[in-house]
């Protein structure tokens, strides 16, 4: 099981905050990640579609590359814009 | 010494300040930027802002900056402070002060510490126009001022 936190517009667009998730088998990287929440289609197509949303694991900052873990926190956000 | 805070209330700049170089003579400079909430964005009168950010990996993130800016230069104390919830215009958004024997080093840390923040620390900001709420839009000027720092 890993946790899945959105944030920001992302949140808004998906109507959730975090999920809880099964990690299947052959999950094993942000860019999998992204295509299993993708394939859910409607908002989920459109907000994993573009290329700028940000990731993180385990709050460090991820890219598609980053190995996700079962037990893993993972998070999905627009750009940062703080400051 | 170096400490961060993610908080939404407001803070005292001058007390901040004083605090940083309290007690060491040593310190001959001390830098501070302040990032305040404007009332115009994108050309649109904006009447209130809240800022969301990522609970945990937020402290993180600052705490992450805030060591290698202390690893580059040879500073005498940090100080960062950004608040969150609801802001309206001219209120103090972030706070980044740098203490350091002298000037130069001072300067330089300041400026890579909140280049670095605008890019790397998970907060988003919301603002109310005449039109409704709006999430701004990051901009590539930030990401160019982070990565001026790495050539």
């Amino acid at each position: 099981m890993i946790r899945i936190l959105y944030f920001a517009r992302l949140r808004e667009q998906l109507q959730t905050d975090s999920e809880r998730l099964e990690l299947p088998a052959d999950i094993t990287d942000i860019a999998a990640l992204s295509r299993l929440l993708r394939a859910r289609g409607g908002v989920w197509e459109e907000a994993f579609s573009g290329p700028t949303l940000m990731s993180a694991v385990n709050q460090e900052v991820a890219n598609p590359d980053t190995a996700i873990a079962d037990g893993d926190e993972v998070a999905f956000f627009p750009p940062v814009t703080g400051g | 010494m170096n400490r961060i805070s993610v908080q939404t209330e407001p803070f005292d700049i001058a007390a901040v300040q004083d605090k940083l170089r309290a007690g060491n003579p040593a310190v001959g400079a001390l830098v501070s930027f302040i990032g305040l909430m404007r009332d115009i964005n994108e050309g649109d009168a904006v009447s209130t802002m809240t800022l969301e950010h990522y609970p945990g990996m937020t402290e993180k993130a600052l705490e992450a900056i805030v060591a290698e800016a202390d690893e580059r230069w040879d500073l005498m104390g940090i100080r960062v402070i950004h608040r969150v919830g609801e802001l309206k215009p001219q209120d103090p958004i972030v706070l980044v002060a740098v203490a350091s024997a002298h000037r130069g080093e001072a300067f330089r840390a300041c400026e890579f510490i909140i280049d670095y923040l605008k890019n790397r620390a998970p907060f988003w900001k919301k603002e109310r126009t005449a039109a409704g709420e709006r999430w701004v839009d990051a901009r590539h000027s930030d990401k160019e001022a982070e990565e001026r720092w790495s050539e």
